[in-house]
């Protein structure tokens, strides 16, 4: 009880006292434990040995004799390296022309006047509502038109504009006071050279925010690129860490799979465990991507 | 019109103002041209994967071939009448349907007891926060590869602790009664974590000194939650149900790497409908159509919070 009271010492007195919001806590302790038990039968099965055998897979006591074969296996099996490399190409090619279309048009729309905004702007709310993931078929046969099928080129286009971000940009440039702009207009800087000098370095936080969305949204893309990559060396993780759970499910080989699993999200899990906030305040602004 | 106006005005105006309002609109047009090269590179990316797409998605609906190489048919409605009596995407939309409510409501009412427990800021709240939040992180393939696992038969994680309670095993992802139920849960899993950030945020906004008003009054927890709070929380649960219902659509790569919408199309989603129809049979006409009946249905319901959406994002 000591405990509770630690935990509920800032709640109203009047309700120090009751039951429910502690019987509430209890149950979301306990299913955040089973919310973490993938995560722990991962690690335990990806360090436990072979000779342990099959029945004592589930186990999620750590094995005594803990061993790095499964890594290494997972290591040599899967051509990991080659994944990650073609997942970071496509995730940073992805998120650096975003951070040129984005800060362009989110400009746009916070600092100029224009014939037919509420049009432009409608056209821009569209994209928010039509997911990219249900026009894979129309943009599969265009990829392919454009010469760009079986290429990581292809992988990315489809992602270069985005509306989630110009919003973002447009709100950080709004907050922006414009007496800095206006500064710079009387030193004769251009356009361009105003955003780049003024409102980017100024916006730096929504970068980080829309950066985060966006690198793990492409991260974690499967369908598309499984669509538009044929050959073994242009997959990226997901999709090669589908086709080597494939492979190792027929030999029953779980704890190469959990090592391979492990070795997709640990990249994810150790960014989000030292950036944390940054993360959360990030996903609760992206809502729809 | 009063005597002392000069008649003459109205003649005397009456050729430049169409002048004007021409010379007008190619001063403001003129004016406008920076903005728009600032929007030209994300509409020319938006007019070839979005509306171009959609566009597109309309023509080839209407179009089929006899066989892959034979010549593209004109066919009218052929496609979208052939998609909708076929009982694979009758399937996959009956499924699909159980899916979402049956993965919405579990993820958004867990979502919501986390939030409400775990408001209060302190170390061991964020650490429970940071717990429910990992599965929203890692990609839907990973999640699908631990979960393989767990409903592996006999020997998986769930047989293996909680299967010695059950008579009779069930094979998880080999039933056809079962499947879609334990595709289900991996969803709530994963999801249950993302819509807490949001009824996080909306708890923040209700009001304090009401709630301490509450607590004067003699109201319980409950009372609290279902007058006040609930209330509060209103849009949240209206964007949260729209995400929810997206996701149940669009966030289907379990079924592609878990169960390929079996045992005997038990697990189809539409989605993965689609996919079999333009990658396994090479059928862009019917790919298309089941996308545009899709496409439609989403659409309406997402008009419905259009408007959240424009305010949400600061109006035109």
């Amino acid at each position: 009880m000591k405990l509770f009271d630690r935990l509920f010492g800032d709640a109203p007195l009047a309700t120090r006292g009751e039951i429910t919001p502690k019987l509430g806590f209890l149950l979301t302790v306990l299913l955040a434990v089973v919310w973490l038990i993938p995560f722990l039968w991962m690690v335990v099965a990806t360090l436990r040995p072979a000779s342990d055998g099959i029945n004592a897979m589930a186990e999620l006591m750590p094995s005594l004799k803990p061993t790095l074969d499964n890594v290494r296996d997972a290591w040599e099996i899967g051509d990991f390296p080659r994944y990650t490399i073609n997942t970071t190409i496509i995730c940073a090619g992805i998120l650096l022309v975003q951070f040129v279309t984005i800060t362009l048009a989110g400009f746009a729309f916070a600092r100029l006047a224009f014939v037919g905004k509420t049009l432009i702007f409608y056209l821009f709310l569209m994209q928010l509502m039509l997911v990219p993931v249900l026009l894979i078929v129309p943009n599969l046969s265009l990829v392919a038109q454009l010469g760009l099928y079986d290429t990581l080129t292809g992988v990315m286009m489809p992602f270069f504009a985005s509306a989630f971000g110009t919003f973002l940009m447009r709100q950080a440039f709004e907050a922006i006071p414009t007496e800095l702009e206006d500064a710079a207009l009387i030193d004769g800087a251009s356009l361009l050279q105003r955003i780049r000098h003024i409102y980017v370095p100024l916006s730096m936080p929504s970068f980080s925010a829309f950066a985060i969305i966006s690198v793990t949204s492409h991260w974690n893309d499967f369908l598309w690129p499984l669509m538009v990559i044929n050959s073994p060396d242009k997959r990226p993780l997901t999709v090669g860490l589908s086709v080597f759970t494939k492979t190792a499910e027929g030999t029953q080989a779980w704890g190469t799979i959990a090592a391979g699993t492990l070795m997709v999200i640990g990249p994810l899990l150790v960014t989000f465990l030292i950036f944390q906030k940054r993360f959360i305040s990030s996903f609760v602004t992206s809502g729809i991507k | 019109m009063s005597l002392a106006e000069p008649a003459a005005l109205p003649v005397a105006t009456s050729a430049p103002p169409r002048l004007d309002v021409l010379k007008r609109l190619t001063i403001r047009f003129k004016a406008s041209l920076p903005a728009y090269l600032l929007l030209l590179p994300s509409l020319v990316f938006l007019a070839l994967f979005t509306y171009g797409a959609m566009g597109r998605v309309f023509v080839d609906a209407l179009y089929q071939r006899a066989t892959p190489k034979a010549p593209l048919r004109f066919v009218g409605l052929d496609n979208i009448s052939a998609v909708l009596t076929d009982p694979a995407f009758t399937g996959a939309v009956v499924n699909n349907l159980i899916y979402a409510v049956g993965t919405a409501i579990p993820s958004i009412a867990l979502a919501l007891l986390f939030a409400l427990a775990l408001a209060r800021t302190n170390a061991v709240s964020s650490a429970l926060r940071a717990a429910l939040f990992l599965p929203v992180l890692i990609p839907m393939v990973a999640a699908s590869a631990l979960f393989m696992f767990i409903f592996l038969p006999n020997v998986g994680l769930l047989d293996y602790y909680i299967g010695r309670l059950l008579p009779v095993l069930p094979n998880w992802l080999g039933d056809s009664d079962v499947a879609l139920y334990a595709i289900m849960v991996i969803t709530i899993w994963k999801n249950a974590g993302y819509y807490m950030l949001f009824f996080l945020a909306g708890l923040q906004a209700v009001p304090e000194d009401v709630m301490e008003a509450a607590h004067l009054d003699g109201a319980g927890p409950y009372m609290r939650l279902r007058h006040i709070i609930l209330p509060e929380l209103k849009p949240t649960f209206l964007f949260v149900t729209v995400i929810a219902i997206l996701n149940a659509v669009t966030q289907v790569d379990h079924v592609f790497v878990m169960t390929q919408g079996g045992p005997s199309n038990s697990t189809n989603l539409v989605l993965f409908y689609i996919y079999q129809q333009a990658v396994e049979h090479y059928d862009i006409g019917r790919a298309s159509a089941a996308t545009l009946l899709t496409l439609a249905a989403l659409m309406g319901l997402t008009a419905l919070s259009f408007r959240t959406m424009a305010n949400r994002e600061g109006g035109p």
